[in-house]
């Protein structure tokens, strides 16, 4: 059974159809790749199934359930988490706070509980603490957790923001071009931390990606999206080879 | 000397209302982008609830042959006060900006300034154009330092200010609904993708907002007992210079700049006529204005959705 399951997902903005019949089936565990040239539409993809916009016509279920009408908040409360193309981190705020506040939606105690300082609140509070210094540790950003994040190098943001996005406790997980503007060895090192996500987290995830190196590494199934719609799908394999991807990529070869 | 310490006494005084009204402007628009134009009228319906809920539970008291010390009823008067102004707070923003929450701001602005105005006249209406006066619950009682006067209310007014504002400071700092109001003033759009509504923490934001709002209303009471439907207007329009002032969004910029107001206009009164006072007052705000124009603490940012 898949975990996440799109069917025939259309959305336009006023008269242009910014997606068309999109189609996704994700398995619990599976790692995913989305590409293709920019303006193709795969960002509106994660915000329609994020619940940012609605899409026009569609469905969209998770663990069988439809997200289609829930807020964002109630979206990510479900088990859908993400991180952002130019990464979105709140500016003035430690390290540690922004993976605290990621655990919101799983906190139970109210207004008043904290007002009092009720036991509920203490245990729930003293269990955040403690599971936002494991993701901290998991995502080798410990040693910056008291640091605000515009001071933090490049590559040392985009892992808080991998933090921040694990602490809401995906079963799935949007990657947005997780290596945009990163070094070759920032790169290498993206890597090695998204398998490590899969593995300790048993995460399904699905990529957005630039460099076709990255994604073909990484993912075992492919989709490639040319204005809105789904050209090609296969194993990494099948997309390197697929004309119809070549030809989105690189343009049509010149008859002269 | 003395007559200056003397000023120092009133500036406080004087610049706790600003703060405590200019702390509900500063926080809806860190979190909205919006200038809540009702506010000062929220902070003159505050003092009118609290001018209503001292008088019942003077009332209340008298039939049931207690005597409870003046103190302990103007506590609870300012915590009942606020809990039924926050509500009003929260009304206030369900009906007249959450639907207007991806309109122009123009339109947040008008509605915020006709939702002030149907308090102004509502009030009116109901109570009738007599000026009621705030009762007194505790007496005043004079001290005097070399030869500094000031009264227990005075010192009341300044401390529960205070305290109120280091109680905003650590829930926004410490409590998880204070980081998530403090990450969308950073980022607005994306906080609800970690799990935090909006729609919990815009009418949270608006309720803290009036409370404090209402808080300064009975203080304000306190000091000046008679009340007016039109009280809240160009305190309310001050305190918004001092938002400004401060840096828009700013917490601590609302408050420090509330406390600035109060002494630039009381210090004004020291050197000149007091007729000169807001003329004088102002026009050193806006040579302030004019080289720091986002304010003490504000920051120039885009204010584009990015996603």
């Amino acid at each position: 059974m898949s975990l996440l399951q799109v069917e025939d997902m259309t959305h336009f903005f006023g008269g242009l159809r910014a997606v068309s019949g999109y189609r996704l089936s994700i398995a619990a565990g599976e790692i995913r790749g989305l590409i293709g040239p920019n303006g193709a539409g795969k960002t509106t993809i994660f915000n329609l199934i994020t619940g940012i916009h609605t899409p026009t016509k569609g469905s969209i279920r998770l663990e069988n359930r439809s997200l289609i009408g829930l807020r964002p908040h109630q979206i990510a409360a479900r088990g859908l988490g993400r991180t952002f193309q130019n990464m979105l981190l709140w500016r003035h705020m430690t390290v540690l706070e922004h993976v605290k506040l990621a655990h919101y939606a799983q906190l139970k105690y109210g207004l008043a509980g904290a007002f009092f300082g009720t036991r509920l609140c203490r245990a729930e509070e003293e269990r955040v603490e403690e599971n936002a210094h494991r993701l901290l540790e998991t995502f080798d950003v410990a040693r910056f957790a008291h640091q605000n994040v515009t001071q933090l190098p490049y590559g040392v943001q985009r892992r808080v923001e991998m933090a921040r996005a694990m602490a809401t406790r995906p079963k799935i997980l949007f990657l947005d071009e997780p290596t945009a503007g990163m070094t070759p060895e920032e790169l290498v090192q993206m890597i090695g931390i998204i398998r490590q996500i899969h593995s300790e987290f048993k995460v399904a995830i699905l990529l957005i990606e630039h460099r076709l190196k990255f994604v073909m590494e990484l993912c075992q199934r492919i989709q490639t999206l040319v204005f809105g719609e789904v050209i090609a799908e296969g194993t990494p394999e099948e997309i390197k080879n697929n004309p119809q991807v070549i030809e989105a990529y690189l343009g049509k070869e010149e008859v002269a | 000397m003395a007559f200056f310490m003397q000023n120092v006494i009133n500036a406080l005084q004087w610049g706790s209302f600003y703060a405590l009204i200019a702390l509900g402007y500063s926080m809806v628009y860190s979190i909205l982008m919006l200038f809540n134009f009702t506010h000062g009228d929220i902070f003159m319906t505050g003092a009118y609830i609290g001018l209503g809920v001292a008088t019942a539970l003077l009332a209340l008291v008298a039939a049931l042959g207690w005597s409870l010390p003046g103190w302990l009823l103007l506590v609870a008067t300012i915590i009942i006060s606020m809990f039924i102004t926050s509500l009003l707070g929260v009304l206030v923003e369900r009906v007249g900006y959450r639907p207007l929450r991806s309109a122009p701001r123009a339109s947040a602005a008008i509605t915020g300034l006709m939702i002030g105005i149907i308090l102004e006249y509502g009030n009116l209406a109901l109570l009738g154009t007599q000026r009621l006066s705030f009762p007194e619950l505790i007496q005043t009682t004079t001290y005097s330092v070399g030869s500094v006067y000031f009264t227990n209310k005075k010192i009341f007014i300044v401390v529960v200010a205070l305290l109120l504002m280091v109680g905003l400071h650590q829930f926004i700092q410490k409590s998880r609904w204070g980081m998530a109001m403090r990450a969308m003033s950073y980022d607005f759009p994306i906080v609800p993708l970690m799990g935090v509504s909006l729609n919990l923490i815009a009418p949270l934001t608006f309720a803290i907002g009036s409370a404090l709002a209402a808080a300064g209303g009975i203080l304000y009471g306190m000091a000046y007992p008679v009340l007016d439907p039109f009280m809240g207007i160009l305190l309310g329009w001050k305190s918004f210079v001092a938002a400004i002032l401060g840096g828009r969004g700013s917490i601590l910029g609302a408050a420090l700049a509330g406390f600035l107001l109060g002494f630039i206009e009381i210090f004004t009164t020291m050197v000149f006529p007091s007729t000169f006072r807001d003329l004088i007052a102002y026009s050193i705000i806006l040579l302030i204005l004019t080289f720091r124009p986002y304010g003490f603490f504000g920051q120039a940012h885009s204010t584009q959705l990015r996603l």
